[in-house]
């Protein structure tokens, strides 16, 4: 039998893994001495209260827990039967620093390495302060809470190597801005009901002026957006959530603000144009938490001017869900609570909801993708996983589509 | 052994297994013959280097930021020729001029060509008042290397200006006068100072080269050293795109493989082309041409199957539009090459948009729009049973 160099390559790094299970047992957990908070896997906690339900380490009395997660993979793909070969990715390595400064009042930040260090983002500096359960002031760099994903995207939580599409081209996650609000929670019997408000700066001219050819609130969340506001004018990003212990969780948020540069050094030199965003999120956990069922649909509305190209469009819509089922729970390898989980992935992002002004037909540019997982958690932290990931994605006059095929073998581990 | 270990073999076995089986998964390369992009055969490898640059300058996205518009058409060369292929209404542009040869009298109002989009704060242009105007689809940018090889002495012998065959069919080539930054080939014959226009719906671009540094400055609004004007100001500008970016996207235009015709031997594919040289379209799409001499090789001394004599033809008063460019009369267009016919709807959304402008919706349609020159081909068309008219489709649809 002919041996591909891709699966040569790829059974290497299996037998190194495969290997390195056997030496699992040498090592000595030099970490005695620092005490490791987990993170709250109660259900009392809701999305927005992601970006404190980590785990952190913290060392004797310091005021200061430490955290983070790492996550690399390999990656073999094809388009239309072309390939570059297969890679090794790092693609993100994230650390956390959290401290209680006084009572109620709290400090969390997370700082963000991907691709090894080709970016560096801030994607979260934030203070707490606690007036009220319901009425908490949050001021600093946070997250923009527009759909679930932004607010709980570290990659030890997920079984897929990617993020969802349409969290990261739809709603750019991670997406966070300078700013200030509140947020607060309400207990009620088997309810948690959630809200948060935040202004904030927003996004900037390259929504509509990118190499992408398309819409994208992606490109337009540049660095600049810490020092000042493109527009000068607030974004406004807002959201509600409300949860049923036995039933789940449902989140509607909503964000807006004017993005272009209609005013400059005092003179107005553009029409006001604004970026919209509607997110629904929910999520449930069946069967004693052996079925797992998350999703989010996003809308997309950006004003842009009639006589730009309609390759950029006004309307996007994406979304995705994923279902994931654990098969065997048990001691395995050493492990007292290890995992196997089976699932899916269903997603689909238009970037250009509309017709042709020339023909009246439909616009393409969309994507859709099936992404089949198997991943291993030997704890709680860490996860293990292969995917298989196909992706159909038309171009903006609908022409047939490109289908690319997407292997990967990866890890992702809070630290 | 521990029970452990064996999981872990086993674990990783099985990891093996599934992937060495998941390759056969993924997605597979479409016949060669089934899509328009992919270079010639016979590249070396410094040339493969140069087709791979030149088609990241053909995808090139342009944004304000790097140099688009501020009126434009369109955003890249690739979007306009999607998969290499024909255009789309979408991306279909307007030329605005007169009605005679003696050169366009709207330059100083924004001619040649429409510029119907622009960057947000500015404003389109508009067609002035007396300015006649044509639509034109951009066209497959496959095998336009061989195209740029005919030799000029094998275009007139195909030429028959005063019909001396008596078949009705003339063909003339557009005498064109080059840009100053094209240097004519020693081979280039010339009829008082104007040189043979070889590329563009009219004939109107002499070589690659001026075809692509027109439609940057025109389409996209990119200034270059060779066309420095901008044409939103119309002042000269700097450069918004490398010389060396325009020579690898001339390189890879030139090397883009030629369109491969599918079923050939299939009967009813023979019988089509044995109608279509029987009721004379072959008398200007013309099956055969060869190359000249080229500096890269693969191009040179070849046969090549375009099915155009790249003449202009006079086409009738249903396909004048009043508009033209060099010496070509308003009612006269140059023969276009057949070679991809059937993969057009590929790169068109799936339809048809056929003819200079688009106009017809099927290759009926275009057939039936056919006049002057080409009226014999079309009467005898119409007179064909509907046999011989479905060989004909299948063999259109075959190149």
């Amino acid at each position: 039998m002919r041996i591909s160099t891709f699966t040569f390559n790829i059974s290497i790094v299996i037998l190194l893994i495969c290997f390195q299970s056997f030496s699992i047992d040498a090592q000595t957990d030099s970490t005695k001495f620092i005490q490791r908070i987990p993170a709250d896997t109660s259900q009392q906690k809701l999305n927005m209260d992601a970006v404190y339900n980590r785990p952190f380490l913290s060392a004797g009395k310091l005021p200061v827990a430490i955290g983070g997660y790492l996550e690399a993979n390999t990656d073999y793909r094809s388009t239309d039967g072309i390939t570059e070969g297969l890679s090794f990715q790092a693609r993100r390595f994230t650390l956390f620093l959290s401290s209680t400064i006084a009572q109620r009042i709290k400090f969390l930040s997370e700082i963000e390495f991907e691709d090894g260090t080709k970016e560096i983002h801030i994607e979260f500096a934030a203070m707490d302060l606690e007036f009220h359960p319901l009425f908490n002031l949050r001021a600093g760099i946070v997250m923009n809470p527009i759909g679930a994903f932004n607010q709980n995207h570290d990659g030890p939580r997920w079984d897929f190597v990617d993020r969802p599409i349409s969290a990261t081209t739809i709603i750019p996650s991670t997406l966070s801005n300078v700013g200030f609000g509140i947020h607060g929670k309400y207990f009620y019997q088997r309810w948690i009901l959630g809200y948060e408000a935040y202004l904030t700066n927003g996004f900037d001219d390259d929504i509509i002026s990118n190499s992408m050819n398309r819409t994208s609130l992606a490109e337009g969340k540049d660095e600049k957006r810490f020092e000042e506001s493109n527009s000068g004018l607030p974004m406004f990003s807002g959201k509600v959530a409300i949860r049923n212990r036995n039933i789940g969780e449902l989140g509607l948020s909503y964000m807006t603000g004017v993005y272009n540069k209609w005013r400059n050094d005092g003179l107005i030199v553009d029409e006001k144009r604004s970026a919209s965003v509607f997110a629904i999120d929910f999520n449930t956990t069946l069967f004693n938490n052996r079925l797992d069922i998350k999703g989010e649909i996003s809308k997309v509305w950006v004003e842009i001017p009639d006589t730009y190209s309609q390759a950029f469009g006004s309307e996007q819509i994406g979304g995705y869900l994923d279902v994931i089922g654990t098969i065997v729970q048990k001691p395995m390898l050493g492990w007292s609570n290890a995992k196997i989980n089976l699932g899916f992935r269903l997603e689909y992002a238009d970037y250009n909801q509309g017709t042709f002004n020339e023909t009246g037909g439909e616009i393409g540019d969309h994507i859709w993708a099936f992404v089949p997982t198997l991943s291993f958690r030997p704890v709680g932290t860490t996860v293990v996983r292969l995917n298989y990931r196909f992706h159909q994605e038309t171009d903006l006059l609908g022409n047939p589509p490109a289908n690319t095929g997407i292997i990967q073998v990866g890890f992702s581990t809070y630290f | 052994m521990k029970k452990k270990h064996i999981l872990s073999i086993i674990f990783c076995s099985a990891l093996i297994i599934v992937i060495s089986s998941c390759e056969k998964i993924l997605p597979g390369l479409p016949d060669d013959n089934s899509v328009l992009d992919g270079q010639m055969e016979g590249l070396s490898p410094a040339q493969l280097s140069q087709f791979l640059r030149g088609d990241v300058g053909f995808n090139e996205v342009f944004s304000g930021q790097n140099g688009l518009g501020s009126v434009f058409v369109s955003t890249s060369c690739g979007s306009c020729h999607a998969g290499d292929g024909k255009g789309h209404p979408f991306t279909t542009l307007t030329r605005f001029g007169q009605t005679d040869s003696t050169g366009n009298k709207f330059l100083h109002l924004g001619g040649p060509q429409l510029q119907n989009r622009a960057l947000p704060g500015f404003t389109p242009e508009q067609i002035p008042a007396g300015a006649t105007f044509s639509r034109f689809t951009p066209p497959a940018v496959t095998g336009l290397g061989f195209i740029s090889y005919v030799t000029d002495a094998d275009i007139l012998d195909m030429a028959d200006p005063e019909d001396a065959d008596g078949d009705g069919i003339s063909g003339v080539p557009n005498w064109i006068h080059p840009p100053a930054f094209i240097t004519p080939g020693p081979d280039a014959i010339s009829q008082s100072g104007r040189f043979i226009g070889r590329f563009g719906k009219k004939g109107a671009a002499f070589s690659l080269l001026h075809q692509t540094v027109n439609a940057y400055n025109q389409d996209i609004g990119i200034t270059s050293l060779f066309n420095p004007m901008d044409a939103f100001s119309r002042l000269e500008i700097d450069p918004e795109i490398s010389t060396q970016v325009i020579n690898d996207v001339v390189f890879y235009l030139h090397t883009l493989k030629a369109p491969i015709q599918r079923n050939a031997s299939d009967s009813e594919v023979i019988l089509g082309k044995n109608i279509f040289n029987q009721i004379n379209c072959s008398g200007c799409h013309t099956p055969v041409l060869k190359t000249g001499y080229s500096p890269i090789e693969v191009l040179s001394f070849k046969e090549f199957y375009p099915y155009t004599d790249m003449l202009l033809h006079d086409m009738g008063p249903g396909l004048d539009d009043g508009y033209t460019e060099g010496n070509a009369k308003t009612s006269e267009w140059k023969t276009p090459p057949l070679w991809g016919l059937g993969l057009s709807a590929n790169s068109q959304g799936g339809n048809y948009f056929l003819m200079h402008d688009g106009r017809a919706r099927s290759i009926e349609e275009a057939i039936l729009m056919h006049g002057g020159e080409a009226e014999n081909s079309r009467m005898q068309y119409q007179s064909l049973s509907q046999t011989d008219k479905n060989a004909l489709f299948k063999f259109l649809n075959s190149l």
